[in-house]
């Protein structure tokens, strides 16, 4: 109760924050729905035959759930890198927060709970979207909000915890370099990974994307079973907290010195 | 929150060391010191950078744990209590860490907000803590533009926002102006006339002097000398100094016959003497034709030269 209530004052700041500056947030939160929708949906998916593989649905309507997954982690990416950088180093807003009765862990929280809020606000946002571009296959789509809210945490808390222990911002480019453009394209939001060669798979079976999309998918065609649905959310919500669990440890090194 | 609020019981000296140390890995920042801060003084840590006063900071202010030793702050226990003991204190860091987007109200509140404070608590103490750092009429205005002096200002009046019984300051004027300085030390000032107990580092020796009751000199991570910035200076160094400045690269002559000691530095000679007019005539008697001199009151600047042979700031 105690941890809940310091970490919602860190999380007050932030939201302060957000009320005067929402609005170059709200441009790629906002615009990138759209132009991912109208490029690839729309416009490209035009382009594209349906077939079996993909349920036999409009390309639109197959892409739109996955995206909201892919936004998120994308979204993710972003929020729990340079802003938790800056926050230990530039801003150093972490710092001011532990000479207060804050503990290392509720900044942790915080800033989890901060991340965990924009996503929810973004694929909100993005399914709303969606649905007035006639992308939402049915009422499903709306799971895909919990569902990539979770996958973003899934990503973001193991990153979060890792930033945590970076001098220099540099690593970051070859996260989302590497980790995350792989990730975004990879893992089955665009086409189904049956067609990636076999060897590559277990590396998308890692990836919080891939099954945030297999959840989000088969919630929106109605096409998900029971046990394969649990082991997805068991998998995300491990990531979470394993990545929270790292994050208490290496904040707590890193503001308690 | 609320049992972080519990008055633990008056204790009269706030902070009590023994045998204080702490370690990065094989480095020794803080090695062995023992400290009592009283109620109600101004306590100073005077050193030269790395001698071990922000470490020890870091630690009374309940941060950074300690590597061995005792240390009670408000009497409790920093490695069990950290944040009942926080609740209790104001901090103002080396280096400003507000929140620079936010407006200087802003600022204020967030920070009571984080002490467990009711909003409308909140709205209330920022509007006198705005008069207090003479900021109401930037109060709506955006940290990130203010000058330097406003931004330590708002760094100390964010540090009252929970009514600290005890306030650390570290190296709270570096950078500034002296204008700005002589403004804060005003604050500073007041502060200790309404009871708040005051710990400060410096490296500086005339905030010492102008702040402190009592201080301690710090060096290579140990307490070289502790008293009142008057009794040390009876003790370590004399009433008067004179000051002879030669050629660069002349010999300096010997004049230790003259003063009681003399400390040679790079550019040029200290006498420490009871009464340098005095000194400087016979020095002058003598034939010896120094470029400049000047004769003023021993400081603190020599305390710790005689006690560590080195000069406070390169």
């Amino acid at each position: 109760m105690e941890t809940l209530r310091a970490s919602w004052f860190g999380f007050e700041k932030t939201w302060t924050w957000y009320r005067r500056n929402w609005r170059a947030t709200a441009v790629s939160s906002f615009l990138t729905p759209v132009l991912f929708l109208l490029a690839l949906g729309l416009g490209f998916g035009s382009q594209v035959q349906s077939t079996a593989l993909i349920g036999g649905v409009p390309y639109l309507q197959y892409l739109a759930p996955a995206l909201v997954v892919v936004t998120a982690v994308q979204g993710a990416t972003f929020e729990s890198t340079f802003p938790v950088m800056s926050q230990f180093m530039w801003q150093k807003s972490f710092i001011a927060m532990v000479a207060t009765p804050i503990t290392p862990a509720q900044v942790l929280y915080s800033q989890v709970m901060w991340i965990g809020s924009q996503l929810l606000l973004r694929s909100i946002v993005f399914v709303g979207i969606a649905v007035l571009l006639g992308a939402a296959a049915g009422p499903g789509v709306l799971l895909a909000i919990p569902v990539a809210t979770l996958a973003g945490l899934a990503f973001s808390a193991p990153l979060v915890a890792y930033s945590a222990t970076l001098e220099k911002p540099e690593a970051f480019n070859n996260i989302f370099r590497f980790v995350l453009m792989p990730m975004t394209l990879f893992t089955g939001a665009f086409f189904p990974v049956s067609q990636l060669p076999d060897w590559l798979l277990p590396l998308v079976w890692l990836t919080p994307t891939w099954h945030g999309i297999e959840l989000a998918r088969g919630a929106t065609f109605g096409s998900l079973d029971l046990l394969p649905a649990l082991g997805h959310l068991a998998y995300l919500g491990a990531l979470v907290a394993v990545g929270v669990a790292l994050g208490v440890r290496f904040f707590h090194r890193r503001l308690a010195v | 929150m609320s049992d972080l609020f519990v008055n633990v019981g008056w204790v009269d000296n706030l902070v009590e060391a023994k045998a204080l140390t702490k370690h990065f890995g094989s480095f020794e920042a803080v090695r062995g010191i023992d400290v009592d801060v009283r109620r109600g003084e101004a306590f100073g840590f005077l050193g030269p950078n790395g001698a071990g006063k922000s470490s020890t900071m870091r630690m009374i202010s309940c941060v950074s744990g300690r590597t061995g030793g005792d240390l009670k702050v408000l009497g409790m226990d920093p490695a069990t209590q950290g944040p009942q003991i926080r609740a209790r204190l104001g901090v103002v860091p080396q280096l400003d860490n507000l929140d620079t987007e936010l407006t200087v109200r802003q600022n204020l509140q967030i920070y009571g907000r984080y002490f467990g404070m009711s909003r409308q608590r909140c709205r209330e103490k920022a509007e006198e803590l705005l008069e207090f750092a003479q900021l109401s009429d930037r109060a709506d205005h955006e940290v990130e533009p203010l000058s330097g002096g406003m931004k330590r200002r708002l760094t100390i009046a964010r540090s009252l926002v929970n009514d600290p019984e005890l306030l650390l300051l570290d190296e709270p004027t570096t950078g500034l102006d002296p204008q700005a300085r002589h403004l804060l030390w005003d604050r500073l000032f007041r502060l200790k006339q309404d009871g708040v107990t005051l710990i400060i580092t410096t490296h500086y020796m005339d905030e010492a002097e102008q702040l402190c009751d009592r201080l301690v000199v710090m060096d290579g991570g140990r307490i070289a000398a502790e008293g009142s910035p008057s009794a040390l200076i009876d003790k370590y160094s004399t009433r008067e100094v004179l000051e002879l400045r030669f050629q660069p690269g002349a010999e300096k002559p010997d004049l230790e016959r003259f003063a009681e000691r003399v400390e040679v530095l790079p550019d040029r000679l200290l006498l420490y003497t009871q009464d340098g007019e005095h000194t400087l005539a016979k020095v002058h008697e003598h034939g010896v034709q120094p470029v400049q001199s000047l004769v003023r009151r021993s400081s603190l600047e020599d305390v710790f030269l005689r006690l560590t042979g080195r000069t406070l700031v390169d």
